[in-house]
């Protein structure tokens, strides 16, 4: 009895995790790239299979690659600055401040508010006619942009808010991880006379490769299915990403096949080429960083 | 749970010295022998106290209703359980705009020619039944409440531009589009910093509904690159664009809202229930500057309204059509009417008092049903919807407008909106 309590046991413990994880998580995958197969319409009586056609009609799909486009243009907007700030932020954070806990807590509090609302309220600051990005912009002589209306515009609008959600939150991950730094290793370097740069870029960013890497992949993940800002910043509500899909994303173009056009199995087809290149930038994310961070 | 036991104790109990129907009406059959029938509707059909009333009369009848705050994801939960063929209830409510769509999977809808109770000739609209009715003749919706159009304009800013502003007055600018635009170009000449209306794809999808054919042909073929009436609303917007008409702003957007705050565009095309809309968005620092008068380009319109249906799903279906025919008799709407302001679609219930009575504070107490009703009875017929109608007018030639609102040339997205329309028509 106890014998087979020893060997069972275990795996019991761990079950729910994977049990959980079957249903909500590999199944759909699985059932999504069964659906993918069919020509398959909500509230079709009998989806029709058609093997890899929904694949071949996505890669001839030119609203497809302006998507991944848009995705990968408003990734980069996002991501790259969001990690260089995170790391100064970071580093200021680690200096001697006053109140000390509050700074820390005050660059959490861009997280701790509602995506929605805050995708509202940069929705009104980046309105068109009369948001206040404008108003200032016409005030200190640039001139207006139409953020809908301009690509490059639109896809700075967005990744302004990204950034403003997640660049505190991926600071105080970095901080956590300058602080495990031992003190010994800058206190040697000190005695050598090695000036506060030379041991940032010397010392503190190479010890703090895990970490970036975690951060890196994880933005990567996320910003590749960016939805909620896109979906929110169309003024009419609909989902096709500005009058000419200027800043539609590939998650919104999979909402919008599935849910307006009601075509189930070429959604699904997205989702799945999705899937396959979420995995591959992450994971050459994953190389170029172990290498670069040395 | 424990109801069920009762049921079923109470079942085997007296099936022993009669032969009662336990069990038979599944999920449908209340505890206390009842008929359960649930009614899913969405924003207010203003039904609550008439459920009441149905009740009352019905003793063998309960009414379940499940209420979704807004259309979209009442609809969304719609097509996704006709999918999955279970979970409807029994009587669906149905808004305009998903007409199309409901249209072409009208199979698994009831005939209610066939099972519903015999009505009176001419309850509704014509124009308001034909809609709903298929090809072949089948009915598969009631009609409840409509959306005639008429036109709303700021009296303030007509005086300004040296337009006449009392409602008679205006009616010849809102004769045909060619004059409604001609004034437009009087308009924006006079008031600078206005525009004479507030988005393109509003007046064009007004301008659009008018024709007998739309963007599909009644054999579903798809025939916007051929329909002239088409092409001719799509130049006659856009130019009246390119001169500066449009205060290019997505309607029910924030910069829209902010729009009828700041007085940006002087007219807007106004189905009843927009009345509310520009109260609430123009707010009580315009109040009485706002007019509606009975006159819209080239005759009427509607835009929104809604219908009941019971599909097939229904375990009581013939019961469920009862109770909606009964709803959508005239004198209920026209409670509904007095609860929500739904602006029914009977026509004796067009020509009651209560609504021709009504008047509307903000718009300097016009007599707005008895204005609308006389619109709703310009409308000459409903445009045949082919499957994607909905989807094209969406998500095409909304968008597709906008972008020459955006700078965009006209011939360039109007050759866009042509592709977008075959590929979401394939």
């Amino acid at each position: 009895m106890s014998r087979l309590d020893a060997k069972v046991s275990p795996y019991l413990f761990v079950a729910p995790f994977f049990v959980l994880f079957g249903a909500i998580g590999l199944f759909p995958l699985l059932y999504t790239a069964y659906v993918s197969l069919f020509d398959w319409e909500v509230g079709a009586d009998d989806p029709t299979f058609i093997g890899l056609e929904n694949y071949r009609t996505l890669f001839d799909d030119g609203q497809f690659w302006n998507a991944l486009f848009n995705t990968f243009s408003i990734f980069v907007l996002s991501s790259a600055p969001q990690i260089v700030i995170a790391v100064a932020i970071a580093a200021l954070l680690n200096e001697n401040l006053r109140a000390r806990t509050g700074w820390r807590m005050g660059v959490l509090l861009p997280y701790v508010a509602s995506l929605v609302a805050l995708t509202i309220i940069f929705g009104n600051l980046f309105g068109p006619q009369y948001g206040l990005v404008n108003d200032v912009l016409t005030a200190v002589g640039i001139g207006p942009i139409d953020w809908q209306a301009d690509t490059f515009g639109s896809h700075v609008a967005i990744a302004s808010m990204v950034n403003w959600r997640w660049t505190g939150y991926n600071a105080l991950i970095v901080l956590a991880a300058m602080q495990a730094i031992p003190r010994e290793v800058h206190e040697a370097a000190l005695v050598d006379g090695a000036s506060p740069l030379r041991r940032f870029f010397s010392i503190t960013l190479p010890m703090l490769k895990p970490t970036l890497i975690f951060v890196i992949v994880t933005s990567t993940i996320g910003g590749l299915q960016i939805f909620t800002e896109p979906k929110l910043f169309e003024p009419s509500g609909g989902s096709g990403g500005g009058t000419e899909h200027q800043y539609q994303t590939v998650v919104l173009y999979l909402y919008q096949s599935a849910f307006q056009g009601l075509d189930l199995g070429y959604a699904s087809a997205i989702a799945w080429v999705l899937f396959l290149i979420v995995i591959a930038v992450a994971g050459i994310n994953f190389l170029v960083t172990r290498r670069a961070v040395r | 749970m424990r109801h069920r036991w009762v049921s079923v104790l109470i079942c085997a109990a007296v099936s022993a010295a009669a032969t009662t129907a336990c069990g038979s009406g599944g999920a449908s059959q209340s505890s206390d022998g009842k008929t359960e029938l649930t009614i899913a509707t969405f924003n207010e059909f203003g039904y609550e106290e008439l459920f009441k009333e149905y009740e009352a009369a019905h003793p063998d009848v309960k009414i379940t209703q499940r209420k979704t705050g807004q259309g979209q994801p009442h609809h969304q939960n719609l097509f996704t359980k006709l999918g999955a063929g279970s979970g409807l209830a029994d009587i669906e409510g149905v808004e305009e705009g998903y007409l199309s769509q409901v249209m072409s999977k009208a199979g698994q809808f009831n005939d209610l020619n066939e099972i519903g109770p015999k009505l009176e000739a001419g309850r509704w609209l014509q124009w308001k039944t034909d809609a709903i009715t298929t090809k072949d003749g089948k009915l598969i919706g009631y009609g409840t409440d409509i959306g005639p159009l008429a036109m709303c304009y700021r009296k303030d800013l007509f005086a300004q531009a040296g337009l006449p502003s009392d409602p008679e007055g205006v009616k010849a600018l809102f004769a045909t589009w060619d004059s409604y635009f001609a004034a437009g170009d009087q308009f924006i000449a006079k008031v600078p910093g206005v525009a004479w209306f507030d988005s393109a794809a509003q007046v064009f999808n007004a301008m659009h509904n008018q024709h007998e054919t739309g963007y599909y042909d009644k054999s579903d073929k798809l025939v916007v690159d051929t329909n002239p009436d088409i092409k001719a609303d799509w130049t006659a917007v856009t130019t009246a664009v390119g001169k500066g008409q449009s205060a290019r702003l997505a309607a029910f957007s924030n910069e829209w809202n902010t729009g009828f705050k700041l007085g940006k565009f002087a007219t807007k095309t106004c189905p009843s229930w927009m009345l509310g809309v520009v109260e609430s968005q123009a707010g009580p620092e315009n109040k009485g500057k706002w007019a509606v008068t009975d006159a819209f380009p080239n005759g009427g319109g509607n835009w929104g309204g809604s219908y009941l249906s019971v599909p097939k799903q229904s375990k009581n279906a013939k019961k469920a059509a009862e109770l909606a025919a009964w709803l959508t008799a005239p004198e209920q709407q026209i409670k509904a009417f007095k609860a929500k302001g739904t602006f029914p679609s009977q026509v004796k219930a067009l020509d009651a008092p209560e609504l021709l009575e009504q008047t509307n504070a903000y718009f300097g107490d016009v007599k707005a049903g008895a204005l609308f009703a006389t619109q709703a009875k310009k409308v000459k017929a409903a445009q045949y919807k082919g499957p994607a109608d909905g989807q094209i007018q969406e998500t095409v030639f909304s968008p597709a407008l906008q972008s020459v609102e955006q700078g965009k040339n006209a011939e360039e997205a109007w050759k866009t909106a042509v592709e977008g329309a075959q590929k979401a028509a394939k």
